[in-house]
């Protein structure tokens, strides 16, 4: 019989789904991975997690107890950092943590550190660390990681091909939507926002389309050290979208009590107001589940992007 | 050029000693109060943390009273205290103010505490690193020293027998401090006090609780943050004992020089068991101080955080297995700049009546089992 791995479709796996997915499956393991969130998810993770805990934590409560059972191992990697000299939240380096003391009858965690704070080094370290759960031949391990990442590598290409040269064309209107990734791909939590907007006539684009390489040369030019993975890309994304201002809006989508928003919406919003006129709005999301808010909000904020080009250049200077 | 600097807690008294040593003037802030924290709430970011809105007050009001130069402790964690000083300078340079700041970065190896040096030298003139190095370890010696009668306070409050003697003497003694000036005149000030203090008549065979303050160091040490839990404690007749203090955590920051002496590996061996690793802020000391206390038979254990602090949420989720675990009682506080200081208080009573009603039973099991 194979070997099940579960993993929780929370937080990171919406970055690295492939990668881990295609690792273990290489492995010779069965992957499960949990349902897409709904009520029920939502629910049991809110009552068995501490109530301080944001909502994309609570989520991943949520998806670990829809799938404990099913399965023998649970992936849960204790994630300190994924680039040097960087950090991630700190709820993620304490995350086995979490889940082992709130959650009883758990199957085994493979709860490897992934810390590349100072180096890279440790990758490899690290990788075998996970596949000696499923293998003991070093060289197997390894070749299935190099095959999980080249099929990661390749599809991360297959969204950077929709380039922003190309979204020049479309006469449609362009919605940035930023945020954490957990936050942006999981529909149910975001209430569907990305379709809602799609739905009104504008291109949706997300701060994964930009290439790597802008993010990192525009976020050097922040004054001030960003030591959160998730800060750097967002301050790039936005001084990106400053500098080349082929956006007509943007809308950052953050959690309530998310410590790395309260600084980097911040932040963000602040260089949107100050270098540039691009319509920004901050939509903060939480546990109530009420839609016709950000419907609203969202209907409102499409509306004024698109009247912006028929009323603002009739004003006349002399009122 | 006039320095300020943040208040948490006593700190002050060592940093304007230590500043006032160098040859600068010093503005400390006021004492923190309900403007500070309206002034940062007006201008920090809305999901901020309350140390960070409390700081941002400090700044503001000390600027008001004529200081130029900012003195701050930045350092890069895990946790967003690394970004509190970008984020102030923003705020700060928004609302006009035209000021100097001075960050200091963690003391992690020897070459951070020369770089430390050189930007004290920034402000002082002073050229001679070894008067620097004096004056720090000056420094050091009257925080510990002020942490010292500090514990003092709270080992004797409880067991007074004139109610709110000891209060007295302290508001006394936060006067003279503000009329000393240098090392040498606040140590005598200090070593006064704690002389008059031991003077004061107790009661050494009350029954006191004992209850260890555990959490996030600035809602630990702080007292108007904390809406003076400690004093409110002490006037129930319980003794408080804070883990993390300022002294202790400059002392982790540096003990790999010969002469300081830190817990902290005693702390993280506690820890082990539930939590083998740095997630940032005081997550770890939480843990491993909330289980010493256990084993020293302390009655009940407060955990203290800002809302949304997100290393002491990791803590809080596993504070919940090691008070099963080692049977210690432990009450959570959130804090906010909402706090409402009677549902606070109504709290902290009903906690400290279960630790009494819980001493009581466990007393009476022994008498009934020797029996």
């Amino acid at each position: 019989m194979t070997v099940k791995v579960g993993i929780p479709r929370a937080l990171l796996f919406h970055e690295y789904h492939l990668l881990w997915i295609s690792f273990f499956e290489e492995l010779g393991a069965q992957v499960i991975i949990s349902e897409k969130t709904n009520k029920n998810i939502i629910g049991e993770g809110i009552k068995n997690t501490v109530d301080e805990a944001c909502i994309p934590v609570k989520l991943f409560h949520g998806h670990v107890l829809n799938i404990k059972d099913k399965v023998d191992y649970l992936f849960i990697p204790r994630i300190n950092s994924i680039f040097k000299n960087e950090h991630i939240c700190p709820k993620f380096c304490g995350l086995p943590e979490m889940i082992k003391n709130s959650i009883n009858d758990l199957p085994t965690i493979i709860d490897t550190e992934i810390n590349f704070v100072k180096s890279k080094n440790s990758l490899k370290n690290t990788i075998y660390e996970i596949g000696k759960y499923f293998s003991n031949d070093y060289k197997q391990i390894m070749s299935a990681y190099d095959k999980a990442y080249l099929k990661f590598k390749n599809s991360k290409r297959i969204i950077k091909e929709n380039p922003f040269s190309e979204v020049n064309m479309l006469n449609n209107k362009k919605i940035m939507i930023m945020g954490h990734p957990y936050n942006l791909y999981d529909p149910y939590i975001n209430m569907d926002s990305i379709d809602k907007i799609k739905s009104m006539g504008a291109y949706v684009l997300t701060p994964e389309m930009i290439e790597d390489q802008y993010i990192f040369d525009y976020a050097k030019k922040f004054d001030g050290r960003l030591y959160w993975t998730f800060a750097r890309k967002l301050v790039g994304t936005a001084l990106y979208l400053i500098d080349k201002k082929n956006i007509d809006g943007i809308i950052y989508v953050s959690t309530f009590g998310c410590g790395v928003d309260s600084v980097v919406a911040d932040i963000v919003e602040k260089l949107i107001r100050r270098k540039s006129d691009i319509p920004f709005m901050l939509v903060t999301l939480d546990e109530h589940s009420g839609e016709a808010g950000i419907n609203t909000r969202i209907e409102a904020f499409i509306d004024m992007v698109k009247w912006r080009d028929i009323s603002e250049n009739n004003i006349s200077a002399h009122g | 050029m006039k320095i300020t600097f943040p208040h948490m807690g006593n700190l002050y008294i060592a940093l304007k000693a230590i500043f006032e040593e160098l040859g600068v003037g010093v503005i400390p802030p006021p004492k923190c109060n309900k403007r500070t924290l309206e002034l940062g709430t007006r201008y920090s970011p809305e999901l901020m943390c309350m140390p960070f809105k409390i700081t941002v007050g400090n700044y503001i009001e000390s600027i008001e009273n004529g200081a130029d130069t900012l003195f701050m402790w930045g350092g890069c964690d895990v946790c967003r205290i690394g970004f509190y000083n970008t984020l102030q300078k923003d705020i700060l340079k928004d609302l006009g103010y035209d000021i100097q700041m001075i960050c200091v970065e963690p003391f992690e190896s020897i070459q951070q505490i020369k770089n430390f040096l050189k930007k004290l030298k920034m402000v002082s003139g002073e050229n001679n690193y070894l008067k620097f190095l004096t004056i720090f370890i000056k420094g050091i010696k009257l925080l510990n020293q002020v942490d010292e009668f500090e514990d003092l306070v709270n080992k004797i409050r409880p067991r007074q027998i004139i109610k709110g003697e000891v209060d007295k003497l302290y508001t006394k003694f936060e006067g003279e401090i503000k009329n000393v000036k240098g090392y040498k005149e606040t140590l005598n000030i200090i070593k006064q006090n704690k002389e008059k203090l031991k003077k004061i008549e107790i009661d050494n065979n009350k029954d006191v609780l004992k209850i260890g303050i555990v959490g996030e160091i600035y809602t630990v040490v702080e007292p108007f943050i904390n809406l003076e839990l400690i004093k409110k404690l002490g006037d129930m007749g319980v003794e408080v004992h804070r883990s993390v203090t300022s002294s202790e955590f400059i002392n982790e920051q540096i003990d790999f020089v010969p002469f300081i002496h830190s817990s902290k590996k005693e702390v993280h061996r506690a820890a082990s068991p539930y939590l083998d690793t740095e997630v940032g802020g005081h997550a770890r000391n939480t843990i491993g101080n909330t289980v010493l206390y256990s084993e020293k038979n302390f009655d009940g254990v407060i955990h203290l955080l800002p809302l949304t602090c997100m290393p002491e949420i990791v803590a809080q989720s596993i504070l919940f297995t090691v008070e099963k675990e080692k049977n210690i009682p432990i009450l959570k506080l959130v804090l906010d700049e909402m706090t409402g200081e009677a549902g606070y208080l109504t709290r902290i009573e009903a906690f400290v009546d279960l630790l009494k009603r819980r001493r009581e039973s466990i007393f009476n099991e022994k008498m009934l089992s020797r029996s």
